[in-house]
């Protein structure tokens, strides 16, 4: 009888344990989750002006630039129906260029222009972050559904 | 002809899993020796038939056989052959092919390392893992199959992707797919012993070897992608709680969970179910590691191409691997005996601590992957959960651990005095103290608290260890009672202790890197130079230099401390000719107390400026140091003698095993 109680004394304990746990979890997630928000989404203020979020989009042709000295670097962000403009300093990912999909996460100054703390590209050229693809508006989602086949001819060429 | 034969090789391997899944089992019911003498053989066929088809494909590679989808879209005539032999695994069809040939790598292995095991229990060990095996056999073949062939053949291949033309990661993936397999074997004897009902310390003794064989592949396999990682992908990170990581990172933790329950469950036959539940989660969450890597569910920076279809197959097998064995488990497990009593304090206690901690984090690590899935499913929104988030839980859980670890090897099994272990281990208290006051006193920052808890816990950890291994050579003649010890008696007790001491070694490294690492963006012009965490950094412009399949921009800097130079470093910006896809080499110098990496940027402006990144990673070595004694105290501990001689208490289970249900 008396190792029935110890054990019990002992689930209970794990089941504290895990309870604690989980309420402390999920209590800390709240402050560090940031959510996905789309440039139209942000144009028509559904994005928080005072939490971290992620924006992603497509970097506008030609929008990039730096700055004649320093490393702030500007650029657009668009889902081909509305355009959000991205300042961030420091170093930009290898696969970051004009025309590609691309996640940053910052906050949304009250200038309306997004400073960004990351930026984040991702490793295969072919890849369109799923976030960023289901966003797009029609025309160049397509483009990143591409059937493999046609992938391969258009590297022979 | 080749391919057509790799493929042919495969569809007979899936006849043959399907007469190996169902032909010894069969016979371990009706007690047919024949029967269940034919799972050695056939677990020999399979693996020829899988080698063959490996092998097909292997020569696809090397010819450069472009009319093979799988090599034009991952090789190209100008990579180095050693890439060329790695591109097999760099995209799926292959990395699945590699799967399964591992799969029946450690069947084949099984069947013939065991020769003491009863043959009852190899054949329904052997044709659970059949079972496994035709879900990935038939996967390969309906979805991905590696030898689809091309009409009109390209001329040239696609190449493989830059970043996987690396040393590193060319056995990063092997390692890591070796683990993943590993845990099969231990959720095949867990399996195979809930359908004889028989769950026994003689299960738990056969099932452990394999089980820490698979947990050393997949530290190694871990360990090498942080470093590849840290190195390759110019971010200067080893860790980055990113989805693909963790996917390799839970099997890890429920697979050291499951380490430790079995050596509760061989000494003490406690934990029975509890064990068998972690076999079953370790392996599940290798298939759940390949569900979510493969089916591009998550949003990851490992993310090469993935497809959704594949992924339902892959959920759909995960559903019937976890839905069958828990059923099994529900129908089995009412009988299952409570095993060897223990009281609160004895080293099943602290043992149950780290399986409750151990299974806590895991659970935390699948909350955490799993939640944007979960908040994107119920319409919440698309989230990500920051890294901020992962490291505060193990920051929370990881002292708990560390406490329980340094009880543990020195608390007697069964029951213990409190008062007793006090006694032995207050010095070791003491110095975990004093360490903790020394590093976190002079600032009290909460920079310098978390160095000082960190380094705290590794005193702890190493002079409790001292204490548990001065214990013990007390009783066996010291120095040369270690010696016979390690010459093959009991190297368990050693192995545990190196790896116990690589998680010492892994936190120091943990700590120092990220409380006193620097990380610094600047834009130099050539001739500049920069200052940052005691260094001086000059830099000599940037060249062009060519590569064999690429092109790259190659910086200089000279490296000074106190105005000696101590290293030149050169970091290149490469641009392939395959795709053009730019890839930054970071340049470091290592040493085992810091480690100056710098990585190239961009080019700014027209004066040849361009944009840096420089860190300075105090102690970072010591994370992959960690890694390697953890993974060297798995590999003594496997080759304990323990578990190749035959125990006379082993033959009632075998009459068991055998016997019809």
């Amino acid at each position: 009888m008396k190792a029935r109680q110890r054990r019990l004394v002992f689930v209970g304990l794990a089941i504290l344990g895990i309870g604690t746990a989980s309420a402390l979890a999920l209590s800390a997630l709240k402050s560090n989750i940031s959510y996905f928000f789309s440039p139209s989404q942000v144009m028509a203020k559904e994005a928080p002006r005072d939490h971290v979020f992620r924006l992603g989009g497509l970097v506008t042709e030609g929008s990039v630039a730096r700055q004649t000295d320093g490393l702030e670097v500007s650029f657009d962000v668009t889902d081909n129906a509305e355009t959000v403009k991205v300042i961030y300093s420091g170093i930009l990912p290898d696969l970051f260029s004009e025309g590609t999909g691309i996640v940053a996460k910052g906050r949304l100054g009250s200038d309306g222009v997004f400073y960004a703390e990351e930026v984040l590209a991702k490793h295969d050229t072919e890849y369109v972050p799923p976030e960023v693809a289901s966003t797009l508006k029609t025309a160049h989602a397509e483009g990143a559904a591409e059937p493999l086949a046609t992938q391969v001819s258009e590297a022979s060429d | 002809m080749v391919p057509e034969l790799g493929h042919l090789a495969l569809l007979l391997a899936l006849v043959l899993t399907l007469v190996q899944a169902v032909v010894p089992l069969t016979g371990s019911f009706t007690g047919d020796r024949a029967w269940m003498a034919l799972a050695r053989p056939l677990a020999w066929g399979q693996l020829t038939l899988l080698g063959v088809a490996f092998l097909a494909l292997l020569q696809a590679f090397l010819t450069d056989d472009f009319s093979v989808i799988y090599v034009a879209t991952n090789s190209n005539s100008l990579m180095p052959t050693i890439y060329k032999v790695s591109a097999i695994w760099g995209a799926h069809e292959g990395s699945l092919l590699l799967w399964t040939l591992m799969l029946a790598a450690w069947g084949a292995a099984v069947a013939a390392f065991s020769p003491n095991l009863p043959l009852g229990m190899i054949a329904r060990v052997i044709s659970v893992q059949a079972m496994v095996a035709i879900g990935f056999l038939l996967f390969m073949i309906l979805t991905s199959n590696p030898f689809d062939r091309i009409f009109p053949a390209p001329a040239e291949g696609r190449d493989l992707n830059p970043l996987l033309q690396d040393p590193g990661l060319a056995i990063h993936p092997p390692m890591l797919y070796m683990g993943y397999v590993g845990f099969s074997v231990a959720f095949a004897f867990a399996i195979a012993a809930l359908i004889g009902g028989k769950l026994d310390s003689a299960w738990a003794r056969w099932s452990r070897p394999w089980t820490t064989g698979a947990w050393v592949f997949l530290t190694i396999g871990i360990a090498l992608g942080s470093w590849w990682a840290y190195y390759e992908l110019g971010w200067g990170g080893w860790w980055f709680w990113d989805p693909v990581e963790n996917a390799s990172f839970m099997p890890w933790l429920a697979g050291t969970a499951l380490m430790h329950s079995l050596a509760v469950t061989e000494k003490r036959a406690a934990f029975k179910s509890w064990t068998v539940l972690l076999a079953i989660s370790a392996f599940s969450l290798s298939l759940l590691g390949t569900f979510l890597v493969r089916s591009g569910v998550l949003t990851s920076v490992h993310a090469f191409a993935t497809d959704p279809a594949r992924g339902a197959f892959i959920l759909l097998f995960l559903c019937i691997v976890i839905g069958g064995s828990l059923a099994l488990y529900a129908w089995r497990a009412p009988g299952i005996s409570s095993g060897g009593r223990f009281d609160p304090v004895s080293r099943e206690s602290f043992l149950l601590a780290n399986n409750l901690l151990l299974a806590t984090l895991t659970l935390l690590v699948l909350f955490g992957t799993l939640a944007p899935l979960v908040y994107d499913a119920a319409g919440w929104g698309k989230i990500s959960v920051g890294f901020p988030w992962f490291n505060k839980m193990f920051i929370a859980l990881s002292p708990l651990l560390v406490l329980a670890m340094g009880i543990g090897p020195v608390a007697h099994w069964k029951h213990d005095e409190s008062r007793r272990l006090i006694r032995s281990l207050w010095l070791a208290g003491a110095l975990g103290l004093l360490a903790f006051l020394f590093a976190s006193l002079p600032g009290l920052s909460a920079r310098e608290l978390s160095v000082g808890v960190g380094l705290g816990m590794t005193a702890w950890l190493i002079a409790t260890h001292l204490i548990s291994l001065a214990g013990r050579l007390k009783h066996r003649r010291g120095l040369s009672g270690l010696l016979a010890d390690l010459r093959g008696g009991n190297r368990s007790y050693y192995g545990m202790w190196l790896a116990h001491l690589g998680v010492a070694v892994f936190i120091v490294g943990v700590v120092m890197v990220s409380n006193h690492g620097t990380e610094t963006d600047i834009r130099l012009s050539p001739g500049g130079s920069h200052e940052s965490a005691g260094y001086r950094f000059e830099f000599n412009g940037v060249q062009a230099i060519p590569g064999p399949n690429y092109n790259a921009f190659r910086g200089e800097f000279l490296v000074y401390r106190d105005e000696r130079e101590i290293t030149r470093l050169y970091p290149e910006k490469r641009h392939y000719f395959s795709g053009g896809m730019p890839m930054t080499e970071a340049a470091i110098d290592a040493g085992l107390l810091r480690d100056i990496y710098i990585s190239l940027g961009e080019p700014i402006g027209e004066q040849g400026d361009w944009a840096l990144r420089i860190y300075y990673k105090p102690y970072v070595r010591w994370i992959w140091l960690g890694c390697i004694l953890m993974a060297l105290g798995g590999i003594l501990a496997m080759t304990d003698r323990r578990y190749r001689v035959v125990k006379v208490t082993a033959q009632a289970p075998s009459a068991a095993a055998a016997a019809p249900l």
